[in-house]
């Protein structure tokens, strides 16, 4: 599993929690560029990206996490 | 909607809210409208999403008014201008033992310093409670779930300064308001949390984050039980069962292993299992659903299953046995209208998905239960809220005994040439007068479950039938029904609002089960004489359409009403001036009152 592998299937979640299929993400991807990436939407993002990977997040990296690359990054590193 | 049906997938109703939500708009269905004020100690939007998808399925489209986080107790006791305009139709506060704040933190509290402690903790929400009732609407309060923390282990249930005897405590004491209130109901997330699993249930994380009471996934759940109590209060429950019965009802097939072949009883595993399911079946009878039969077998060896010598239930049970060799859709539809019922009321079990898969896709609305185990069946059934209690009336303990004697009614009824003589020999007799304290639980329960012969299909909550019952504005009526065969209970109400010497009728329903009886011209009779005794001089009827009381469309013009207007949806406006009105009904003897 690489990056590019990653973004795959978070932009399929991304597109199922928001129920927009035209959304595309990349690294630098944060909040701001989702209408509907609200604190509400988050928790159900979070939760989505979780149970497709399998793992679960600190408190720290949930609150720290300042875009997609940085997601990405802890789900490389939880799958090892 | 399948994805929103007992049982669904938690996770992914969560995932994918908004297409559901979307999807559930496109449906186009009719709903009723309600407003939901949301009161929570805890972050609560998923709840109130997941909520508004299974109400939307049930029929019911929510407006929800939240309470900023954990303000729900200052919203209810001080108010404030936007929950007071927001004039709620139901409320719900959503707590869980996070929010309790008055637990015995000191193990120097005596016996009595702990009890005043749980009495305090239960004042708190009290107080709460008794201002809401301003708002003259059901309220939905949480109980309280066990912690996932136990530091005195099993001491922590009996020891007076656990938490477990704390929670346990308050919780009794919430079971025994909602005992003495009417419109107040308990949404057991006590019960909830076990189901699921404590330690599934709480995540800490997830509270410290979000301050979420109870993990993502338990959040359907929780929302689905609430939908549940509201589509009750709302008369959205089911009415009927109907039951397969070779591997339902017992064990093998009558028709191959004869009557001594089936297993029920206990004398083997299988045959304890479908016994226990009887029984469980049996339950919900007593509760006041129907049951019916609807099983490809030859009818002859049906019957001699139900005689069995241990069976639970015998062929008096049912009030329709469908035993023949028909699809079974149309088996249902059949017995949907022989007893005058939609078939979207009825639950369908039976062990074959074939049969099922045919059922739900030719039926809209009605709920299956296929099942690998019987046992499966019971907990499914249980757990569906298909029969979701909020009150019970001393109808619903009768409703089996007047299906039973319309049934042997129909029989009699093909001994006569003409309709009239049949009529005549039943010997009639009907009560009609103002509404009785006794009898306000059943007429509000008529008021929410009639849907075919209902002219405005207007719902009432008890506390808003309370004030009907205690205004002298308005002209009530319910009408009574009794024959040969035995007694019908309330079969019909009336409630009209005077406006001078005119007289709109707000509500006129009556029970399908005495449709052409003649019981709608003794009403109308009885209204018309009230209102001469009032100096009402004219009546005004309105007909809201709805898709399931088209019944009724022109009932006020057979009654000999005017058209004053009819709409493009449907709806029409009736007039009738009672200066030369004679009664309609000379069939059915008007009793006097038992209530003077």
């Amino acid at each position: 599993m690489n990056r590019n592998d990653i973004i795959k299937r978070l932009t399929e979640i991304f597109q199922d929690v928001f129920d927009d299929d035209s959304i595309e993400i990349n690294e630098n991807t944060t909040s701001a560029d989702i209408e509907d990436w609200d604190s509400i939407e988050h928790i159900t993002l979070i939760n989505s990206v979780e149970k497709e990977f399998k793992i679960r997040f600190k408190m720290k990296e949930v609150s720290g996490m300042k875009n997609v690359g940085e997601m990405i990054s802890i789900i490389l590193e939880r799958s090892k | 909607m399948k994805e929103l049906n007992y049982p669904f997938d938690s996770r992914y109703i969560i995932k994918y809210k908004k297409k559901i939500k979307k999807n559930l708009i496109n449906e186009n269905a009719s709903r009723i409208k309600k407003k939901i004020a949301f009161l929570c100690g805890s972050t609560a939007n998923d709840i109130i999403s997941s909520l508004e998808l299974f109400l939307m399925n049930f029929g019911i489209e929510p407006v929800f008014y939240i309470s900023e986080y954990n303000k729900y107790w200052e919203d209810s006791v001080f108010g404030n201008p936007e929950f007071e305009n927001f004039k709620p139709d139901i409320i719900i506060i959503h707590t869980t033992s996070r929010n309790i704040t008055y637990f015995s933190k000191d193990f120097s509290d005596l016996k009595e310093d702990v009890h005043q402690k749980i009495e305090n903790q239960f004042i708190h929400y009290k107080e709460m409670w008794e201002k809401l009732k301003r708002f003259n609407c059901p309220i939905i309060q949480n109980n309280f779930e066990m912690p996932l923390l136990r530091p005195m282990g099993n001491a922590d249930f009996w020891e007076i300064h656990g938490k477990t005897f704390f929670i346990n405590s308050l919780n009794i004491k919430l079971a025994e308001y909602a005992q003495n209130n009417t419109d107040f109901y308990i949404n057991d997330i006590n019960y909830l949390s076990s189901c699921f699993g404590l330690e599934k249930w709480h995540d800490s994380e997830y509270w410290y984050m979000y301050k979420y009471a109870m993990s993502l996934d338990a959040v359907p759940e929780t929302a689905y039980s609430l939908a549940c109590i509201i589509k009750s209060i709302y008369g959205k429950n089911k009415k009927l069962i109907a039951l397969d019965l070779d591997n339902t009802l017992w064990g093998g097939i009558i028709g191959d292993d004869g009557q001594e072949g089936i297993e029920i009883g206990c004398e083997t595993a299988e045959a304890e299992a479908f016994t226990e399911f009887q029984e469980s079946i049996q339950e919900y009878k007593k509760m006041g659903a129907l049951l019916s039969i609807c099983s490809k077998n030859d009818e002859e060896n049906a019957l001699l299953g139900l005689k069995h010598p241990e069976t639970v239930l015998t062929a008096d049970d049912f009030v329709n046995i469908k035993a023949n060799w028909n699809s079974k859709d149309l088996n249902l539809l059949d017995t949907a209208s022989e007893l005058s019922l939609l078939p979207e009321s009825f639950v369908f079990i039976d062990d074959n998905p074939a049969e099922c898969n045919i059922v739900e896709s030719q039926i809209e609305g009605i709920n299956i239960i296929n099942f690998e185990n019987i046992q499966e069946a019971s907990y499914r059934l249980s757990r569906a809220g298909y029969f979701e209690v909020t009150r019970l009336s001393s109808d619903d303990f009768k409703r089996n005994d007047m299906y039973n004697a319309n049934l042997k009614r129909e029989v009699h009824k093909k001994s006569f040439e003409n309709y009239n003589q049949y009529l005549e020999s039943l010997e009639m007799t009907a009560i009609i007068e103002d509404f009785q304290p006794v009898y306000l639980p059943r007429i509000t329960q008529l008021t929410n479950k009639s849907n075919q012969f209902n002219l405005t299909t207007k719902r009432y909550s008890d506390t808003e039938m309370n004030e009907v019952f205690k205004n002298s504005r308005y002209i009530r009526l319910y009408g009574k029904l009794s024959d040969k065969f035995g007694d019908n209970g309330i079969v019909s109400v009336i409630i009209g609002e005077k406006n001078g010497v005119s007289l709109n009728i707000e509500l006129w329903l009556m029970s399908c089960r005495v449709l052409k009886r003649n019981m709608e011209y003794a009403m109308l009779d009885s209204l018309v004489s009230e209102c001469r005794k009032q100096n009402i001089k004219d009546i005004t009827g309105y007909y809201f359409k709805t898709p399931k009381n088209n019944m009724v469309a022109n009932l006020y013009k057979d009654f000999g009403f005017e058209l004053i207007k009819s709409f493009e949806n449907g709806d029409s406006v009736w007039k009738l001036n009672i200066a030369d009105y004679k009664n309609l009904n000379n069939i059915i003897k008007i009793k006097e009152s038992e209530y003077i």
